[in-house]
């Protein structure tokens, strides 16, 4: 089994985000993280290399930064890494997002691409759907549970509200992985030092330029959003909060 | 062909999800606003009385789309039956729920037609000739207006709550449904899904709780749950937990709130180290007050927030236990 892991760099959950002066985007001097969705997805791709052997193989698109999103997944046991290095991609819709990715892979025969079911920073929820679609698979997403079956796999689509549904697919095939599919396993000291010597492959933004066109839609504004509820914010030491908290919950609330 | 508006509602056998009256409350404000025509449209299989249900609302026209491979659903015949519909009749704007099977198709849809969907938003805005369209970022930390850059047809998904569905405005009489056959080929759908069902019982309903305690990231390690718990009991609430808490077998799934989990409305939604992500907001946007303790001032949990606590729960909720219980004891 081969498979394709996308993933992606974003800013660490608790970082105090900057917006840089056009009011466009942030400002890059922040800390990042791997985005956790794609971190199930890495792990549910090794889980299934273990199963059933071949090979785990993760692409990332950002400047050098996100390098280290690859080097983390090579010393976890992916075996190696496409960076499509270039701070532009940063600023791709998802459909462009795909096509590079596409255009960077066309070469590769892979029988499941994974992608984490929406990232962190846009939240558009759309890349991994738009791959499948751009290469001609069948996809699923939001998947909880990956088997082996005759003629492809049977995956464990989440639906809303506590549902779920099992469904069939041919191979090769696309899923979106939702986060808590699986635990993730922690890089060992072994793992980091073979990482070193794992196959780094670099694009640049030249080779899969004719792929990519304009964006399909544009952020004319970013910015803090508007409260629309009053806060009260209780402030003191902890003691003296509590009993606040605990006389709003009998006077205001009337809870108690 | 005058220029419309397209609200294409969700239906699961045989019933419409309501979020689409949502949908359809949005499409009702941007036809008002931009003055194009109002359509609406259902898919599936035996679909024309949810088609007559839809009619009822002030819409000018509703269509059935009717295919017998559209039940059960799958992205392949959504996708290929609405690429159909929509180029036929291309209209400017196309409106859906932000729903776990909209996120499924709609990609796949924008893509086959060279388009672009704007997934997830919560509003829009009129500026001069131009929509923007308002979605939250980096976990609903920022927000952003964003435009389109290519031609119509425009597809935009809303956010669960975005709009109120029971301000959907009734018509004035019936709209005309008008049944459109789709002509799926054999081999379009290539995944075959097996019946829905329910994981476990639900052991507990948190939609009838009058106060939950809920618990997120910030409470660190599956022993501190015992200490929400106690605030919980001292309240005579529910306990309940962000995804990530139930992910990591802290607690049963059943107490998890959010679009996966379950949707509340509480009097007391009491949020311990929640930093608020969307999916966890829109399980529980709809309680009464809102208490947030947080660490991190930026936590999105704070917009929502009634009374807001910037600090460490560990230092606040024991003290906290305290006072509700002579609370307690007092009264």
């Amino acid at each position: 089994m081969k498979i394709l892991v996308c993933m992606k760099q974003v800013p660490q959950k608790d970082a105090p985000l900057k917006l840089n002066e056009s009011g466009t985007w942030i400002r890059e001097d922040v800390s990042y993280e791997v985005n956790e969705p794609d971190a199930f997805a890495l792990e549910e791709a090794l889980r299934q290399k273990e199963k059933h052997s071949g090979e785990v193989v993760v692409i990332t698109a950002g400047p050098a930064r996100a390098q280290q999103v690859l080097r983390e997944a090579l010393a976890k046991g992916a075996d190696r890494a496409i960076h499509l290095e270039d701070s532009a991609f940063v600023s791709l819709d998802a459909s462009n997002t795909a096509r590079a990715f596409a255009a960077a892979i066309k070469d590769e025969k892979f029988d499941l691409i994974f992608t984490g079911l929406q990232s962190d920073d846009y939240g558009y929820a759309q890349t991994g759907v738009v791959l499948a679609e751009l290469l001609g698979w069948p996809h699923a997403t939001i998947i909880m549970q990956i088997e082996t079956t005759d003629g492809g796999i049977r995956v464990k689509r989440e639906l809303e509200a506590g549902y779920f549904q099992f469904v069939d697919m041919p191979l090769p095939a696309v899923l979106t992985i939702q986060s808590g599919i699986n635990k993730l396993r922690y890089a060992t000291l072994i793992g980091i030092k073979q990482a070193k010597n794992k196959p780094l492959r670099k694009v640049t933004l030249a080779e899969v330029q004719s792929a990519i066109g304009a964006n399909l839609q544009k952020i004319e504004r970013l910015y803090i959003p508007q409260k629309t509820k009053n806060t009260e914010f209780l402030e003191g030491p902890p003691a003296e909060v509590a009993k606040k908290l605990v006389e709003k919950l009998r006077n205001e609330v009337r809870v108690l | 062909m005058a220029d419309s508006i397209l609200v294409i509602v969700e239906q699961h056998e045989g019933k419409l999800n309501r979020v689409s009256w949502e949908t359809l409350t949005a499409g009702q404000a941007l036809a008002a606003e931009t003055g194009w025509t109002l359509e609406a449209a259902v898919a599936g299989s035996g679909v024309a009385s949810l088609a007559n249900e839809v009619a009822g609302k002030k819409v000018a026209k509703v269509y059935a789309l009717e295919s017998p491979k559209l039940e059960p659903y799958t992205p392949d015949a959504f996708a290929a039956a609405l690429k159909q519909f929509i180029a036929s009749k291309q209209p400017k704007l196309v409106l859906l729920p932000h729903t776990y099977q909209v996120r499924d198709f709609v990609p796949k849809l924008v893509t086959a037609m060279e388009r672009a969907a704007i997934s997830d938003c919560i509003g829009y805005k009129k500026d001069g000739n131009k929509l923007l369209f308002t979605r939250q970022m980096f976990q609903g930390k920022l927000a952003a207006d964003v435009a389109f850059t290519c031609d119509a047809p425009w597809f935009v998904t809303f956010q669960n709550g975005a709009f109120r569905g029971d301000k959907v405005e009734a018509g004035s009489a019936a709209a005309p449904v008008e049944t459109v056959n789709i002509e799926i080929a054999d081999g379009v759908v290539r995944n075959k899904p097996q019946e829905v069902f329910k994981e476990a019982k639900q052991a507990v309903d948190l939609t009838q709780a009058e106060i939950i305690v809920s618990v997120g990231r910030g409470i660190k390690e599956q022993k501190n749950i015992e200490l929400a718990k106690q605030l919980a009991e001292a309240l005579g609430g529910e306990l309940a937990a962000s995804r990530p808490i139930c992910d990591s077998g802290w607690l049963p799934m059943d107490r998890q709130i959010g679009s996966s989990g379950q949707t509340v409305a509480p009097k007391l939604y009491l949020a311990l180290g929640i930093s608020g992500a969307i999916q966890h907001i829109v399980g529980m946007k709809g309680a009464r007050t809102i208490i947030a303790i947080n660490k991190d001032s930026e936590a999105p949990i704070f917009e929502i927030a009634d009374y807001a606590v910037v600090g460490n729960l560990f230092d606040i909720v024991p003290p906290m236990i305290e006072e509700v219980k002579k609370a307690k004891a007092g009264a």
